[in-house]
């Protein structure tokens, strides 16, 4: 482990900070800022070698706080960019910092396939359910029936959950989070870094101005959260509420939330989280898992390792194909195969 | 029997069959033998955007002509020699194309009822009704002869036809006296490793094609052409697809940028991300993209860090790329866009050519949104002006456009191999550390180009993207006079391109009755026009515009030069609008053709000579 010994002052530009007060990004940025030293340390990277890559909306103004290298590029493509900049140079940490509208909407295509191919790139995916920037249109991810600019007799449509779909276009890491919860944020950061491939944080962001508290039902404050999220860790017991009492079980092919000591229930039958295990199926359970009937799964659901990551096997080609190939310059291209003289 | 030998200035063989039938290899292979045979050829692939059309129907046609002569061979030729027809459908989908007198070789197989009646034909006598009696018609049971030739071959029977293409190989090599061996040689290296009974029945029909010619008394070398009087130097062949590839990959090597190309595969430019696929030995990577926005997103990406990006589209894409092309005009980032041009509009005629995305290249975006368009004008000069385009999107930072078309994209002529030692040096403006902090926007003096601030480099730390920004800090600035400044700046960044190109040259005299204006892949048939006018004494001379954007010095003195002007362009005008546009006291008259095919020579000097007798 290197050390660099850079702290949270390192990675914060000189630009005003220009979100909403009471905005969740403001705690999103300062997690992210004080989770980048560890992540120098832990995987070797100085500080200029991080990059971060937005597309647009109120999210995407991340980059400009951050004093990294930084690209905030066009509406729904930063996955792509992102992917251009780590198959150039795999040794850039870069991270994407997008919305929900951003790229499960206008981005839908280039953050499907950046899982698919798990380029090895960090997603913050910030999730507040509504589009911000734009002043409070619905997106992909606002509940069915949510008034808003745009559905004034309410929504008519169904929701993504960014987890199940993440998790369907075979993502080897998802994780979830609250604004609030810096800690459990930086957390999760370091861990999506570690990760090899493709990692998406989401984010649940509360946006004050157009869709307040659209999160509050289970995050409001500490004791909320306590009883209606749970904060899953690979090797422990799917426990929660304030005195761990309630957990999760598998009833058939469902889950069931329990009290232990209830209807029998006890510890032993309360799931081990694995998010290890290469199977989706429970993964993508837990992603689903929806207030009020259930806690919201925060923390890392899947981390799975997979030996194909797109930028190094684009690079790994590249270093075997010219260990073998005769032709070492255009010169002898040019002068490969067919050719004749006229003296 | 050798009578009727005699020496032509040049050829023009036309292969067509079924888009099964394998008349691509033949004509390349053809025009292969024809080249390493010391001719200069040019070639042309016509084939429908359907793999595997309705067999026998004229929608299923495909098409190879090769021109070879013993001069220099500037385009594919009009109207052919010879024509191949290995079905009913074939012969009446080619009989536009035939010179009087030429020689049909038909598929006598093939005659029959059915294949006539679904070739469209109203009688039951296809060659009198397309009246064909007066021309040389030999009509040989290629397929009969195919199977009999392959009688003892281990082949299934389905196999053994696939080759009938090769007989008639076979036919064309024998009248034009030209040996089998090449067409052994490639057999034997495309198949003998992998199936040496497909090489075998290959070559043992080409020759069977070969003998039959022999004994039936065809005229041996009825249409021999002697070598040409090419410059001295190593050839090979090129197409123009391959040519821009190989262009890309040379300037990556003069630049010391490793290549990337981000791509989403669309007829006719997809052949570019192939080749470049191919090349990991020289350190190319390709990203093949979910769509076209994703090709041009991941190049920029890329670009952002210190690659040579390129993408490749054609015109449909071009559209779907605009977007990140103002990102990349924004982020005055290093970028090569090849818009390898097809008819349009919407999905148009995908495997079909024509030069309507001018206009689009040139103004396709959001806001002010200037880029330099390069236009290469043959096949094997894409090679050299891809390279440009990656020189100027490198030292300039800015996007580039090079606009080609499918006409040269699919043709492939001879060209002699440059040496890489004669190629320019390429020097990117690569942003080093220095005092203070660095300012991404701080521009040269010349060129007006920022420095390229590659990540991976301390000190070099910035934030950019397509919000406007501070002329020098690059941080978000929506200051008016300061949006004015950069409007300004991005513009005359791209203008000053016009110090780094040469002036613009005219083939033919420098003044005269008619100066004929074109533009891109017309570049052949263009020349060929002007040069068979001027040995007639016509006063014509021929301007052909490579750099559109910015024009070369010394246009507008060369305009001035001549009585009339022609913009000739295979769209509806789009290069003389734009010339009004820039010289708006000059006039140019315009001839314009939009059918999907390149012009012919014959029209272009029927065109010139009205205008001059007007």
């Amino acid at each position: 482990m290197a050390e660099y010994k850079y702290t949270a002052a390192d990675f914060k530009s000189d630009q005003q900070v220009k979100w909403c007060p009471g905005c969740g990004d403001h705690a999103l940025l300062n997690a992210v800022q004080r989770a980048m030293p560890e992540v120098a340390d832990a995987l070797d990277v100085p500080h200029e070698r991080f990059v971060f890559v937005s597309g647009i909306g109120c999210s995407s103004r991340f980059i400009y706080y951050m004093r990294t290298f930084g690209f905030h590029t066009i509406h729904g493509r930063a996955a792509a960019i992102a992917t251009g900049i780590k198959v150039a140079n795999p040794d850039l940490s870069v991270w994407v910092c997008t919305g929900d509208g951003d790229s499960l909407a206008i981005g839908g295509n280039h953050f499907i396939h950046a899982v698919r191919r798990n380029v090895d790139l960090n997603i913050i995916l910030f999730n507040n359910e509504i589009y911000g920037l734009t002043k409070g249109q619905y997106s992909p991810t606002t509940k069915l029936g949510t008034i808003t600019k745009t559905s004034p007799y309410g929504t008519v449509e169904h929701p993504f959950n960014p987890g199940e779909l993440a998790i369907g276009a075979k993502a080897t890491f998802f994780a979830r989070t609250v604004d609030a919860e810096v800690g459990l944020t930086k957390e999760l950061l370091v861990a999506a870094a570690k990760h090899r491939g493709t990692s998406i944080v989401e984010t649940l962001v509360n946006c004050m101005i157009f869709n307040n508290k659209t999160h509050a039902g289970f995050a409001a404050d500490k004791a909320t959260r306590a009883e209606h999220t749970i904060t899953l860790r690979h090797g422990e017991k799917m426990l929660f509420g304030a005195d761990l009492r309630r957990g999760l079980v598998l009833e058939g092919l469902q889950l069931k939330v329990v009290t232990i000591g209830e209807d029998g229930y006890t510890e032993e039958d309360v799931l081990t989280h694995d998010a290890h295990c290469e199977d989706t199926t429970l993964h993508r359970m837990l992603a689903a898992m929806k207030y009020p009937d259930f806690p919201v799964a925060l923390g890392v659901i899947r981390d799975v390792s997979e030996p194909c990551i797109y930028d190094r096997a684009v690079a790994e080609q590249v270093e075997q194909v010219r260990s073998q190939s005769k032709i070492r310059s255009m010169d002898d291209l040019l002068m490969s195969g067919e050719t004749w003289s006229i003296e | 029997m050798e009578q009727n030998t005699t020496l032509l200035q040049d050829v023009v063989i036309r292969f067509s069959g079924d888009s099964g039938d394998g008349m691509q290899l033949t004509g390349t292979l053809f025009s292969e033998t024809s080249a390493l045979g010391g001719n200069a050829i040019s070639t042309f692939p016509d084939y429908p955007a359907e793999i595997r059309a309705p067999q026998g129907t004229v929608a299923g046609v495909s098409g190879f002509q090769v021109h070879f002569g013993s001069h220099d061979v500037h385009n594919p030729g009009d109207k052919c020699d010879v024509l191949v027809a290995m079905n009913p459908a074939a012969m009446r989908a080619n009989r536009p194309f035939l010179k009087p007198n030429a020689t049909v070789i038909i598929d006598a197989d093939t005659l029959s009822p059915e294949h006539i009646a679904k070739a469209g034909f109203a009688t039951d006598d296809p060659i009198k009704e397309l009246g064909l009696q007066e021309y040389n018609i030999i009509l040989a049971r290629i397929t009969t002869m195919t199977r009999e030739a392959l009688a003892e071959s281990s082949l299934d029977a389905k196999a053994r036809l696939k080759c009938k293409n090769m007989f008639a190989l076979g036919i064309t090599l024998y009248i034009t006296g030209k040996s089998t061996a090449h067409a052994h040689e490639y057999i034997d290296a495309k198949f003998g490793r992998k199936s040496p009974d497909v090489a075998e029945a290959n070559k043992q029909v080409v020759e069977a094609g070969y003998n039959y010619a022999a004994n039936n008394h065809l005229t041996h070398a009825a249409y021999t052409v002697e070598p040409s009087g090419l410059e001295r130097g190593v050839y090979r062949t090129i197409n123009g697809n391959v040519a821009t590839a190989w262009g890309f990959m040379a300037a990556s090597e003069k630049s010391g940028r490793p290549l990337f190309c981000g791509s989403y595969p669309i007829t006719p430019a997809t052949v570019i991300l192939e080749e470049l696929a191919k090349h990991k030995e020289l350190g190319v990577k390709t990203v093949q993209a979910e769509d076209e926005i994703a090709g041009i997103c991941t190049a920029i990406g890329a670009s952002y860090a210190g690659s040579l990006a390129v993408t490749t589209t054609s015109g449909p894409g071009l559209s779907l790329k605009s977007e990140a092309l103002g990102l990349a005009v924004m982020a005055e980032l290093p970028l090569v866009v090849v818009d390898v041009q097809r008819g349009g509009p919407s999905t148009g005629l995908p495997t079909k050519t024509e030069q309507s995305d001018l206009m689009q290249a040139l103004y396709g975006r959001n806001g002010e949104c200037p880029v330099p368009v390069i236009a290469a004008s043959s096949p094997s000069d894409c090679f050299h002006y891809a390279f440009e385009a990656a020189r100027i999107a490198m030292e300039h930072m800015t996007p580039v456009i090079l606009l080609t078309d499918g006409f040269i994209a699919n043709s492939s002529e001879a060209w002699r191999i440059p040496k890489m030692a004669s190629l320019p040096e390429i020097h990117p403006p690569l942003a080093v550390r220095g005092d203070g902090d660095f300012m991404p926007y701080e521009r040269d003096a010349k060129t007006l180009a920022r420095r390229w601030a590659v990540p991976g480099n301390a000190g070099l730390e910035h934030r950019i993207g397509g919000l406007e920004k501070n002329h020098l800090t690059g941080n978000i600035s929506y200051e008016p006079a300061n949006h004015e400044e950069m409007v300004r700046t991005r513009a005359a960044k791209v203008a000053a391109v016009q110090e780094d190109i040469p002036t613009q040259s005219v083939m033919g005299d420098e003044s005269g009755d008619l100066l004929v204006v074109g533009w891109g892949g017309t570049f052949g048939h263009l020349r060929s026009a002007v040069e068979q006018l001027r040995e007639e004494g016509k006063s014509v001379s021929l301007c052909h515009l490579n750099y559109i954007n910015p024009l070369p010095k010394g246009l507008s003195e060369i305009f001035k030069r001549f009585s009339r002007i022609v913009v000739c362009e295979l769209n509806k005008g789009q290069a003389a609008a734009y010339l009004r546009g820039v010289f708006p006291q000059m006039d140019f008259l315009q001839y314009n053709k939009c059918q999907g095919q390149p012009f012919s020579v014959e029209e272009l000097k029927r065109v010139f000579n009205q205008i001059m007798s007007e």
